[in-house]
């Protein structure tokens, strides 16, 4: 049996969008990227399933036919929808829980991360000749301190 | 009905029910703690069981529901679990983990009080994770390892965000969106994997993969390696890690740290053994072995975090067991068996000194610690030895899977083997001198001589407390107090750490015996599909 083209188009094209979503910083947006990327891959397991054939069951009809979908390729399917389907709904209260801390649902800079960029700036004091004074506990920006190398 | 038969379903099955049970008494956290207790010891008990029957040489199958292969040659219609020796030892591994951890978090929460706890959702979730461990572990096809991968992720996810503080939620969301495109690229693997070969049963799958072209092979392992390697961290997939657990309270990250990489370890063992054992994909793999345990190491050196550095550690050190798997031989996956059991212990109990650390210092970072062999040297005991050990210092288990890796390698002889060789012994070196940097740092040197040696964390980082903000080191009152209830679990997984070293040479020729299992797939698929092998 070989898939239909349309289906394949379909799900690269799913698939695409998806990636370019997930690659937001937007929780929203994120979430919409994946339930669509997991469309489409449920998709994909509908096309790869194998040919009709009969009934599973005894005398070999159901509702007067003779052949029948592959119902593996449905389990699977539903299995699948119903995971994400939790998911998602924990990724929407992480959305809000987020929106409640900060107000903002987007993803943070790593603070261990800045901290390490910072101190390798640390070591080239003398190269960043002037630097806006900071009170102790604020931390600069990776971008601030992109840009103050350049300047300098 | 063998014994066999009633025992496979158990790991899964008790778990399943006390989280179910634990949910009900979600108002009574003292029967909430009985339950898992008993929960998590009868799994243990029953993963011995299984470990001693799968030792005996047959593969112990249980088909679910009774819907095995039929007369007339299709192969098994319904679930496959299935247990050999490896799966049985990785059962009783992360069975002993997760007790003593239940352990460990008990006695924390008991000391900061359970009124700031949520442990009507600590517990349930705990189990609900030990069942999904034990879904993949026992797991006889591609979609139920998928279901078991799921299920012990969507307990993750709750264990990690545990609390809601903004920092948790941070980590959480890049920790839920790295997991789902992985689980979507496991499920797009499994998909084409059906689309090949129509079957998801693995033992099947072992027979008719071999009629499939060498190319699609290739790439069906590839999509599989991609999905199971962000699993388990491997290079160059591994940047959420770091990123993502040291912000959980100190028995979660010890238990994720522990076993969930390892769960994806154990799956790329599955699919390369049983699977795709002649794919010539090993260069790739080896190459991704090596810069996972370089790039692994250099990341914790530069570390202050000790949550961090250890998270950078446990990186690296995932690099010598797929170092161990892409060589395929016997020896090297006898020495990755072993160095994966050693692992999950010494990885957990690290973290789990660590949380004492924070008890104890009032912080984790390196930045504030100081003179903690002075005020504890208890303490400085708990951590050494267990360092030493993740190091590869002679007498300890962990030099003890270092050399048959290496001895693995050098028999290999090829130019890319002994890179790894170098490598290997590389990355151990620099363990070692990440370890002793800790513990020159946090434990020698007075505290006044820290950076920051005058701060601490108003309270340690619980179950739910956010620490609190910043206090005197002087002001903090429940500085240097260790609970009994935290140590004891600590030492209980030091000794089976030791035990493992003192006991190494029967391990080691079970795991060895294990590997063979692996290499002969006869035995396998004969068991599951029900013909003579």
């Amino acid at each position: 049996m070989s898939p239909s083209l349309v289906g394949l188009v379909a799900i690269g094209a799913m698939l695409s969008c998806g990636v370019y979503l997930v690659l937001d910083r937007s929780l929203t947006r994120m979430l919409l990227g994946v339930l669509l990327i997991s469309n489409a891959v449920n998709l994909l397991l509908l096309i790869t399933a194998g040919p009709s054939g009969n009934p599973p069951v005894r005398g070999r009809t159901v509702l007067g036919r003779e052949i029948t979908a592959d119902p593996l390729a449905q389990a699977m399917i539903l299995t699948a929808i119903v995971i994400t389907m939790g998911v998602a709904a924990f990724m929407l209260a992480l959305a809000y829980r987020s929106y409640q801390l900060t107000t903002a649902e987007e993803i943070g800079r790593d603070p261990e991360d800045v901290a390490v960029a910072e101190r390798s700036e640390d070591d080239h004091r003398d190269v960043v000749t002037e630097r806006p004074a900071r009170s102790p506990g604020e931390r600069a920006d990776l971008d601030e301190l992109y840009d103050e190398e350049h300047e300098t | 009905m063998s014994a066999a038969a009633i025992l496979i379903p158990l790991p899964v099955l008790i778990p399943m029910l006390a989280a179910a049970a634990t949910l009900i008494a979600g108002r009574r956290p003292r029967v909430q703690r009985l339950i898992s207790l008993i929960a998590l010891s009868a799994v243990l008990a029953v993963s011995v069981t299984l470990l001693y029957l799968a030792d005996r040489g047959d593969t112990l199958v249980v088909q679910v529901g009774g819907w095995g292969p039929t007369d007339d040659g299709l192969g098994p219609l319904g679930i496959s679990m299935v247990v050999d020796r490896l799966s049985a030892l990785m059962l009783v591994v992360s069975s002993i983990v997760l007790l003593t951890v239940l352990l460990f978090a008990i006695g924390q929460g008991m000391r900061d009080g359970d009124d700031r706890q949520p442990v009507s959702i600590f517990a349930p979730t705990y189990l609900a994770l030990a069942a999904g461990v034990s879904i993949a572990f026992l797991a006889g096809d591609l979609f139920n390892l998928f279901v078991g991968f799921e299920v012990l992720l969507a307990a993750s996810f709750v264990l990690l965000t545990v609390g809601g503080n903004a920092a948790r939620i941070r980590a959480g969301v890049v920790y839920v969106m790295v997991s789902m495109v992985s689980s979507m690229i496991f499920l797009t693997g499994v998909a084409l994997v059906y689309a090949a070969a129509g079957t998801v049963n693995m033992a099947e799958l072992a027979i008719r993969l071999d009629d499939v072209s060498p190319g699609t092979r290739s790439a069906l392992f590839a999509v599989l390696m991609v999905a199971f390697g962000i699993k388990a961290a491997v290079f160059p997939l591994y940047a959420w890690l770091p990123d993502s657990y040291p912000t959980a309270p100190a028995p979660v990250t010890a238990v994720f740290a522990g076993l969930l990489t390892k769960v994806g370890v154990y799956a790329i063992i599955r699919a390369h053994t049983l699977l795709f054992p002649d794919v010539g994909l090993n260069p790739v793999l080896l190459v991704a072995a090596l810069a996972t345990m370089l790039l692994g190491i250099f990341g914790a050196i530069a570390q202050n975090d000790i949550k961090r550095l250890l998270s950078f550690t446990l990186v690296s050190h995932i690099g010598y067991m797929i170092f161990g798997v892409a060589l395929a031989t016997r020896l090297a996956l006898s020495g990755a068996i072993f160095y994966a059991a050693h692992h999950i212990i010494v990885q957990t109990t690290l973290f789990l000194v660590v949380g004492l650390i924070e008890r104890q210092g009032g912080s984790a970072t390196l930045r504030r610690l100081g003179g903690l062999a002075a005020a504890s040297p208890l303490l400085a005991i708990l951590y050494l030895i267990p360092a030493l050990n993740l190091g590869g210092i002679p007498p300890f288990s962990g030099f003890i899977g270092k050399v048959a890796l290496l001895e693995a390698g050098a028999a290999d002889g090829a130019v890319l083997a002994w890179m790894l060789v170098g490598g290997g012994v590389v990355t151990s070196l620099l363990t070692l001198y990440v370890m002793a940097r800790v513990y020159a740092k946090a434990f020698w040197r007075p505290r006044e001589e820290a950076p920051e040696g005058q701060l601490a964390m108003a309270a340690p980082t619980a179950l739910i407390a956010d620490g609190g903000g910043d206090v005197e080191f002087n002001a903090r009152a429940d500085v240097g107090r260790m609970p009994a209830g935290m140590v004891a679990p600590t030492v209980a997984l030091i000794g089976v750490g030791l035990a493992l070293t003192v006991a190494a040479g029967p391990i080691f020729a079970y795991s060895e015996r294990a590997a063979d299992q692996l290499l002969d797939r006869r035995a396998y698929v004969g068991a599951v599909l029900g013909e003579p092998s």
